[in-house]
């Protein structure tokens, strides 16, 4: 790992570099609240100075960029009795991510386990994932991140360099030799003895401000002892089955596909669209059967698939800890109180 | 009878039956109608897909031969309904056009009164006017199809015709509002501070109201599974008065079935 320090007015011109040939996406303020907090959001950016690199977090993750909420997959040209499929896995250049925090550059690592490095990849997934630049940066935790309880709280790979700010000056961690070559064409120096100790006071600053937290013992066992447990059916009669949840989350990737004809019958279209398992539609199948009719047997397979199911295949949890979900829920359904209730709670 | 061949489209060579239509309306703005016919940009291609024999706002000519009838309106004259059984005895298929045909829209509001001779001073004063109470189409003929929404969505409407002339299944969503005001990445009007019916109200608009910055108001009805009494519970402690609340749910008649809404006014 090659670790680099830079005065902080140097990040504008690596943007600038970047901007010129590229398409960069950034964490920028699209509103306040009724609060007046400010609302931030993923958009692509062509002033440097529109970029919140101090942002909190986003409502909605990156994800639109790699999972598109709609996605052709292929469309058919149609002439007489004739057809023409043309696949296009509409990644069609490549993309910045200009200060995205390690929940979500671990949420792309965990749906890389899925979409990129198992036997049959997506390749819609691939052609983006494969054609991106990462600058991650460090956050200032928020009362609703847990990600440190998940182990997301910092991103190992999965990124081409990582920001961290040390006040008057950005410490670098550069991980590909993309990062390293774009790099030079900035004012950067060689990090002295006292650069890292200002960058473990940094992080040992943050690691003090997680304040949520969910207990991961033995989570998958327990959830698999809790399976028939009446807390689920409390937060069932709570949850909207909206599909918020999924929506705003960074991991999840369960979709429906529809085909559709024009109206002129001379094109069709074979569409992706991310669903969500809380949704009613979700679990039916042909012919009308519903496999999950109730709200709360959808919510609870949601927290298997993150916390059980893709636990026992690649030994971690779909769940990134970004509170998302949590915040977004209109019915206040949160994960980590949702687990404590699990854990703690009475048996049948 | 059967539509002339030289007429009908083909769809991958095959040619497509082309059934005969009639467009009806009872109370109602007749909004629903518009919106079929404003479609310009695709409305060739729509009337060479149907034979329209009967459209009032559209079209002189008039025919009771039809298969398909689109109904738009809520039923509150007794000679309505006799009218509106003659429609579903001419009809194959009979659509329920638009929040008034599905739950009898804006009209039902006075339904909510006890007194329906109170409501008709109201409104009317001493003009002699003939009204009942407001009905569904489904509470006197039978219903075969509900295209939902006040007004309808264009653009639902074509693709669900196109769906009987193609012989596709028609898969309306049971999800509600929010999935689609997710995906058009909408700030949740909540967060704003403003009320909204989208986590229970029937997606299918593409969050038409959230996306030009107005709470849904569930013209559509209700979601399947709509999670109505919680919602209410919600939306009372982000501060919204219950008569906030009920007007919202109150409005075109969708969520009439829930016990949250069987409360009925002082007159």
């Amino acid at each position: 790992m090659i670790f680099r320090i830079f005065e902080k007015k140097e990040l504008k011109n690596l943007f600038e570099i970047l901007a010129a040939h590229n398409k960069v996406v950034g964490p920028v303020e699209i509103g306040k609240d009724k609060q007046c907090n400010p609302i931030y959001a993923f958009t692509e950016v062509s002033d440097f100075n529109s970029i919140k690199l101090d942002y909190t977090t986003t409502k909605l993750p990156a994800k639109r960029y790699f999972l598109p909420f709609h996605e052709d997959l292929s469309t058919f040209r149609i002439k007489d009795n004739n057809w023409q499929k043309t696949i296009d896995y509409n990644a069609d250049r490549p993309l910045i991510f200009f200060g995205l925090h390690p929940c979500d550059i671990n949420a792309l690592n965990k749906l890389d386990k899925v979409l990129l490095h198992s036997v049959f990849p997506m390749p819609y997934y691939v052609a983006k994932r494969k054609n991106m630049f990462i600058i991650g940066i460090d956050c200032v935790p928020q009362p609703f991140c847990f990600c440190r309880s998940m182990g997301s709280d910092t991103a190992l790979h999965g990124f081409d360099m990582f920001i961290t700010n040390l006040g008057t000056r950005y410490f670098v961690e550069i991980l590909t030799d993309t990062a390293y070559n774009f790099l030079k064409n900035i004012k950067t120096e060689e990090p002295k003895e006292k650069d890292h100790i200002l960058y473990m006071k940094s992080a040992a600053e943050r690691n003090k401000k997680f304040t949520a937290k969910v207990d991961t013992t033995d989570l998958a066992k327990i959830l698999d002892m809790e399976f028939q447990s009446d807390v689920w059916k409390q937060w069932g009669d709570k949850c909207l089955a909206c599909g918020t949840c999924a929506n705003v989350c960074p991991t999840c990737y369960c979709y429906g596909v529809e085909e559709t004809v024009d109206i002129n019958l001379k094109s069709a279209r074979k569409t992706k669209m991310l669903h969500s398992c809380n949704l009613i539609d979700f679990a039916e199948v042909a012919g009308g059967h519903n496999f999950r009719p109730e709200r709360h047997s959808r919510l609870k397979y949601r927290y298997y698939h993150k916390h059980r199911g893709f636990v026992e295949a690649f030994e971690e949890s779909l769940c990134v800890g970004c509170g998302r979900c949590g915040e977004s829920c209109l019915a206040g359904i949160k994960v980590p109180e949702v687990i404590a209730s699990v854990r703690g709670g009475k048996k049948r | 009878m059967k539509a002339k061949e030289s007429e009908s489209k083909t769809y991958l060579g095959i040619p497509l039956y082309r059934p005969k239509v009639a467009f009806f309306e009872f109370s109602s703005c007749e909004g629903c109608q518009l919106q079929i016919i404003n479609n310009e940009n695709t409305l060739l291609d729509f009337l060479s897909l149907v034979e329209v024999v009967n459209f009032r706002e559209a079209m002189t000519e008039k025919s009771d031969d039809y298969e398909i009838a689109f109904v738009e309106g809520s039923i509150t004259r007794n000679d309505e309904a006799e009218r509106l059984k003659k429609i579903r005895k001419n009809a194959k298929i009979l659509v329920a056009l638009g929040s008034c045909a599905c739950f009898g829209g804006v009209n039902q509001l006075k339904n909510r009164f006890n007194n329906i001779e109170w409501v008709k001073k109201q409104v009317y004063g001493k003009h002699p006017i003939d009204t009942a109470p407001v009905r569904a189409l489904e509470e006197v003929v039978n219903v075969d199809l509900r295209i939902y929404g006040c007004p309808i969505k264009k653009e639902e409407v074509e693709k669900i015709v196109l769906h009987v002339v193609l012989g596709k299944s028609i898969d309306i969503p049971k999800y509600p509002v929010c999935m689609e005001c997710k995906a058009n990445e909408n700030i949740c009007l909540f967060d704003l501070g403003e009320p909204c019916l989208g986590p229970i109200t029937r997606a299918g608009c593409d969050s038409w109201c959230p996306n030009n910055n107005a709470g849904c108001w569930g013209c559509r009805g209700p979601a399947e599974d709509a999670n109505v009494g919680y919602m209410k519970k919600i939306m009372k402690e982000k501060g919204f008065s219950e008569k906030t609340i009920l007007e919202r749910l109150d409005c075109f008649g969708g969520f009439a079935q829930f016990p949250e809404l069987k409360k009925k006014g002082k007159h």
